[in-house]
C-alpha cells in the first residue's frame, strides 16, 4: 500500500449504479420451475436419441411378449413336415423351419421365454445382490468381511460354466420332463446363482461412498436408525450405478439363456424360446436351403440385447454425477 | 520500474459462455490495468467472473466459453486475435499461474521435482542435468527446506501449504513477468496462508513480477495489493487504490463488502431483536423472578454442555499387518457450555476440533472422558433417552452441499426430524415446515425444491431451519459459514444470532477462522494438535492472547491490522 498517485488507467473508477444494479444478497430463485435429480435425469434422456430408439423398441418387444396374437394368427406348434425348410411367402414371411413350423410366428413367440429369463433373473440379481452389497457396505465389520469373501468365490467360478453345472443338476433330478414354468424357473435360478456378485459389489461400493456422507450423519443426529438411515438415505443415493448396470445385464442374461439353451441345457426343447431355434437351426445352415431359420431368431435376440444395451448406456448418460449439476 | 507502459491491459473485455445454444455472459464490460512490477487484486464472490477474466488473459478458458469482444493486451500486444503457437510461447515464459487448488493442481503420479522441470523444459529455460539443479534452487527459493530431497518425493507425500509451494516454483520457474495467482491460499489454513503469502510477496518483489492477485478476501486483498479491481455479476463495479476503496467505497455493493469482510469486523453481532426482546421481557421477569427460582433449580443447569476430560484415540493401520500405531485426535479436552451463549472452537486443520464436534453430538464414542448434557453423561443413554437427547442437540454441517440429501425435497429435508420422532400430522407438519422456512427468511415457495436448485447459503438456511424443527436447546454448528461467500456469511451469523436471540438458543460454533469467532461467540477454545491451548472469554483472547499460538493465529487474520477511517 502506497500513497504514490495513481498509474494512467488506475485512477479510482465506479460504475454506476444503473450499469449494474445491486441485487440481493443471495436472493431465492422462486421463477424457474423445480427439478429433482430424477426429474432431471428424465430430462435429459428424453432428449437423447438413443434413448428414444431403444425405449421404442422396448416398448415394442413388451408388446410382442404380452400380445404374440396381435402379430401373427399362425399357431408356432402347428408344423408340416411337407413344409420343412421352405422359403417365406404369403402369410408366412420368415418361411419354414425343418419340422415344417413357420418361423415368424416362432420368432414372435419365442419372445416370452427369452424376455421372461432377462427378466426375472434381472430382478432377482438386483434383489439379491443390492441387499447383500447393501449391508456389507452400510454395516461393515465381520458381516462385510464375510459376504465380500463369498462374493469374491462366487465371483471366481466362471458365470457360464457354473449355470452349465447347475442346470444339468436340475436336469437330472427333473428327469427332462419341464414345462414353462419349471423351465425357465431353473434357467433363472442357474442364472441368479451366480449372476448377484458383480451387483453385490456395485452396490458395496456406492453404499461405502454414500455412507460417510454429511446427510447420513445429519440424519442420525435427529434421531433417526441406523436401518432408516440404509433405507432412506443411503440405499436411494446409491442406486443409480446399480440402475445402469441391471438395465445393461439384463440384455447379458437373455444372451446367457441363448448359450444355455444351444448347448442344450437351457430350456427344454418343449419350450419356445430363440435360443433353442437357433440351436436347431446350426446344424441347417450348411445346406443353405433357408438361411432364415437361423437368421430371423438370432436377429430378433440381437435387436433385443442391443436395445438393453443402449438404454443402459443413456441411462448411464443420464444418471452420470458429474453431469449432474450441483 | 518503468511505469509509463502498461504490461496488461484490458478493455472493455466481454466473455460468453454458451449453454443449449444461448450465449450466457460471464463478463460484461471489464476493464483493468497492470504496471511492471505491481500487486494487482481483483476481489468478488464465487460467480462474479474473477477468475473467468484471469483465465481469459493465458487462454485457458472451457471449450463453451470465449472473448465476444474486448481487448486484453499485454505488453502493447494483442493476445485475444493472437495465433495459438503465440499463445503457447506466452505462457510459462511471460505470464505464469498459480492455481487455486493445490490438492488437485499437481499430477500424483510424477515426482515435484519432474514436475518443476517439466515447466523449465517447456519454456527452453534449462535442460538436463543443469535443469535439474534448478529444480532444487527454484523449490529452495520457494521456501521448502531441504528441497533436493523434496524434488524426489509425490505430491501425496506433501502437505497443502507444500503443494502450494511447489505450484508457486513452478509458476515463477521461466521467470514470467506477470503472475496470475488464482486464490492461491483459500484452501489452506490461516496461518500457512500468511507464510505463503508473505513469501510470495518478497519473491516477487525480489524479481520483479507483477502478480494479479484473485481473491475472494477483501481484508487479503487490501493487504497485498497496491490497486483494488472489484468485480459483481461479471462487471467491474469499483477499482483504485486498495486503500482508498477500504476507507472509502463509493460503489454500493463495495459498501457491502467492506462492512461484512469479517476480518475488518471489529465486534460481536448484537440483534436488534434481542434488545427489544430484553426490554419488554424485563418487567415481567421481575415479577416472575421470585417464582421461578425455586422451580428452576430442578428444570436447567446453568451449564447446558459439560465435557470433561475427553479423549479420543484412533487406532491407525500400521506397517506390518494387524499392527497399529495410536493417534490422539482430542486429548483432555474440558469445558462448560453456558446456557444462551455461544461457545467458539478454533484451530486449524487437524486440530480435533471436528472430532471433539461430532463427541458431543454422540455421533462418535469417546476413549475417556464424558460429554453431560444438562448433568446427564450422554454416553450412557440409550433407546428412547437418547431419542430425547437428539431432539435437544442438532447440529449443521460444514458442507451446504453434503449434508443435506439431494433426494429429498426441502419440505422432505425440513420434515424429516418430525417424522423420525412422529410429531403431528401431515398438516400440523406442513405447517410447522412452513414457519421454519419463514424463520430462517425463505419463501415457502421453495418447498418443493430439490436441494441441487439452491445456493450454498439457501441450503444452509434450509438445514438451519431443519435443525430447529424439533425446537433444539444447542445447535453445534461445524464449520457452518466457512464454505459461503463473504456477504451471505455476515448474513448467515446475523440469523443465527437472531435465532440465538428468539429462541434462547445455546451454540457449540467450530471454525478456523477466528475473524468469525468475533462477530458470533461468548467464549472461545483455541485448540492446536488436539489440545486445548487457550479457552477465555472472545474479549481476552482478542484484546490480550496468553499464549504464542493464539497470537500467531490472530496475526494471521488477513487485513487484521488495516486501519478503516470513521
Amino acid at each position: 500500500m502506497t500513497n504514490n498517485p495513481p498509474y494512467p488507467g488506475q485512477e479510482r473508477y465506479v460504475r454506476s449504479l444503473e450499469e449494474s444494479p445491486l441485487q440481493e444478497v443471495d436472493a431465492v430463485d422462486t421463477e424457474s420451475p423445480p427439478t429433482s435429480i430424477w426429474g432431471d435425469a428424465w430430462k435429459s434422456l428424453r432428449r437423447n436419441p438413443m434413448f428414444i430408439v431403444s425405449a421404442v423398441l422396448i416398448a415394442f418387444i413388451a408388446v410382442v411378449v404380452a400380445f404374440p396374437g396381435l402379430f401373427t394368427s399362425q399357431d408356432p406348434t402347428f408344423c408340416e413336415l411337407s413344409q420343412s425348410l421352405e422359403h417365406g411367402r404369403s402369410g408366412h414371411p420368415f418361411g419354414f423351419d425343418k419340422q415344417g413350423c413357420d418361423v415368424y410366428s416362432r420368432v414372435v413367440y419365442g419372445a416370452r421365454a427369452s424376455v421372461a429369463v432377462g427378466v426375472l433373473t434381472t430382478v432377482f440379481v438386483v434383489f439379491i445382490g443390492g441387499v447383500i452389497g447393501a449391508m456389507a457396505g452400510f454395516y461393515g465389520g465381520w458381516f462385510d468381511a464375510i459376504a465380500s469373501r463369498i462374493t469374491d468365490i462366487f465371483f471366481a467360478v466362471p458365470f457360464v460354466l457354473a449355470a452349465i453345472i447347475v442346470l444339468q443338476v436340475i436336469k437330472n433330478l427333473s428327469n427332462g420332463t419341464q414345462g414353462f414354468v419349471q423351465g425357465v424357473g431353473s434357467v433363472v435360478l442357474a442364472l441368479v446363482l451366480f449372476g448377484w456378485p458383480p451387483i453385490a459389489r456395485i452396490m458395496r461400493g456406492a453404499v461405502l461412498s454414500v455412507k460417510n456422507s454429511e446427510y447420513v450423519d445429519a440424519a442420525t443426529a435427529i434421531g433417526a436408525t441406523r436401518r432408516r438411515n440404509l433405507i432412506r438415505h443411503v440405499v436411494p443415493n446409491a442406486a443409480a450405478p446399480v440402475i445402469v448396470i441391471a438395465t445393461v445385464s439384463l440384455g447379458i442374461y437373455i444372451v446367457a439363456e441363448a448359450t444355455l439353451s444351444y448347448l442344450g441345457l437351457g430350456l427344454p426343447g418343449s419350450v419356445m424360446s430363440w435360443g433353442n431355434d437357433i440351436s436347431q437351426a446350426q446344424s441347417l445352415i450348411r445346406g443353405g436351403r433357408n438361411v432364415g431359420v437361423l437368421f430371423y431368431p438370432a436377429g430378433a435376440l440381437g435387436l433385443t440385447v442391443l436395445s438393453f444395451i443402449l438404454l443402459g448406456e443413456a441411462v448411464s448418460e443420464a444418471l452420470d454425477p458429474k453431469a449432474r449439476k450441483r | 520500474m518503468n511505469a509509463t507502459q502498461p504490461l496488461l491491459e484490458i478493455t472493455n473485455l466481454n466473455i460468453a459462455f454458451s449453454s443449449d445454444k444461448k450465449l450466457i455472459p460471464a463478463v460484461r464490460d471489464a476493464s483493468l490495468t497492470v504496471y511492471p512490477g505491481q500487486t494487482v487484486a481483483i476481489v468478488g464472490e464465487s460467480g462474479s467472473g474473477k477468475s473467468t477474466t484471469a483465465h481469459a488473459i493465458i487462454d485457458l478458458l472451457p471449450d463453451t466459453g470465449r472473448v465476444t469482444s474486448g481487448q486484453i493486451l499485454f505488453e502493447g500486444k494483442d493476445i485475444v486475435h493472437a495465433k495459438k503457437s503465440d499463445i503457447i510461447a506466452l505462457r510459462g515464459s511471460s505470464i505464469g499461474l498459480v492455481p487455486q487448488d493445490p490438492m488437485s493442481n499437481l499430477n500424483p503420479v510424477w515426482k515435484i521435482g519432474f514436475q518443476v522441470k517439466e515447466a523449465l523444459v517447456a519454456n527452453g529455460v534449462a535442460k538436463g542435468k543443469a535443469a535439474t539443479k534448478r529444480v532444487a534452487e527454484l523449490l529452495a527459493e520457494a521456501g521448502l527446506p531441504d528441497a533436493e530431497r523434496r524434488a524426489r518425493q509425490y505430491p501425496h507425500e506433501f502437505s497443502g501449504g507444500m503443494r502450494q509451494r511447489a505450484l508457486i516454483a513452478i509458476g515463477l520457474a521461466a521467470r514470467p513477468k506477470l503472475l496470475i495467482a488464482d486464490e492461491p491460499t483459500s484452501a489452506l489454513d490461516v496461518t500457512v496462508q500468511k507464510q505463503i503469502l508473505d513469501h510470495l510477496d518478497t519473491l516477487t518483489a525480489e524479481l520483479g513480477v507483477a502478480v494479479l492477485l484473485i481473491t475472494h478476501d477483501l481484508g487479503l486483498a487490501a493487504e497485498r495489493a497496491d490497486h483494488l479491481v472489484v468485480m459483481y455479476k461479471g462487471q467491474v463495479v469499483e477499482s483504485g487504490p486498495a486503500l482508498e476503496i477500504l476507507q472509502d467505497p463509493r460503489h454500493p455493493y463495495t459498501k457491502r463488502l467492506v462492512a461484512s469482510a469479517p476480518s475488518l469486523a471489529s465486534q460481536r453481532l448484537t440483534s436488534e431483536r434481542a434488545q427489544v426482546h430484553k426490554e419488554a421481557q424485563q418487567t415481567a421477569e421481575e415479577i416472575a423472578a421470585e417464582v421461578a427460582a425455586s422451580a428452576e433449580l430442578g428444570k436447567g443447569k446453568k451449564d447446558i454442555i459439560v465435557v470433561k476430560n475427553l479423549t479420543k484415540v484412533f487406532k491407525l493401520r500400521g506397517n506390518r499387518p494387524g499392527s497399529s500405531t495410536d493417534f490422539v485426535a482430542v486429548d483432555d479436552v474440558s469445558f462448560k457450555l453456558k446456557r444462551g451463549t455461544t461457545m467458539a472452537i478454533v484451530g486449524e486443520s487437524g486440530s480435533g476440533k471436528s472430532t471433539v464436534a461430532r463427541m458431543v453430538l454422540a455421533l462418535l464414542g469417546s476413549t475417556e472422558g464424558n460429554v453431560e448434557f444438562d448433568g446427564v453423561d450422554v454416553s450412557t443413554l440409550k433407546g428412547k433417552e437418547m431419542l430425547a437427547f437428539r431432539r435437544q442437540v442438532q447440529p449443521i454441517f460444514q458442507d451446504p452441499f453434503g449434508s443435506l440429501d439431494p433426494m429429498y425435497s426441502i419440505f422432505r429435508t425440513i420434515e424429516e426430524p418430525l417424522r423420525t420422532h412422529d410429531i403431528g400430522t401431515k398438516k400440523e407438519r406442513e405447517a410447522r415446515v412452513k414457519e421454519l422456512l419463514d424463520k430462517v427468511s425463505m419463501p415457502s415457495a421453495t418447498m418443493r425444491r430439490f436441494p441441487n436448485e439452491l445456493s450454498g447459503g439457501q441450503r444452509q438456511r434450509v438445514a438451519i431451519a431443519r435443525a430447529l424443527a424439533l425446537n433444539p436447546e444447542v445447535v453445534i454448528c461445524d464449520e457452518a459459514v466457512s464454505a459461503l461467500d463473504v456477504l451471505v456469511q455476515a448474513q448467515i451469523l446475523k440469523l443465527l444470532n437472531d435465532l440465538q436471540a428468539d429462541l434462547g438458543l445455546s451454540y457449540l460454533f467450530i471454525t478456523h477462522d477466528l475473524a468469525v469467532v468475533r462477530q458470533i461467540a461468548d467464549d472461545v477454545l483455541v485448540m492446536q494438535d488436539g489440545k486445548v491451548v487457550e479457552a477465555a472469554t472472545v474479549t481476552e483472547v482478542f484484546d490480550s492472547p496468553r499464549e504464542d499460538y493464539t497470537k500467531k493465529l490472530l496475526n494471521a487474520i488477513p487485513g487484521g491490522r488495516i486501519e478503516l477511517s470513521k
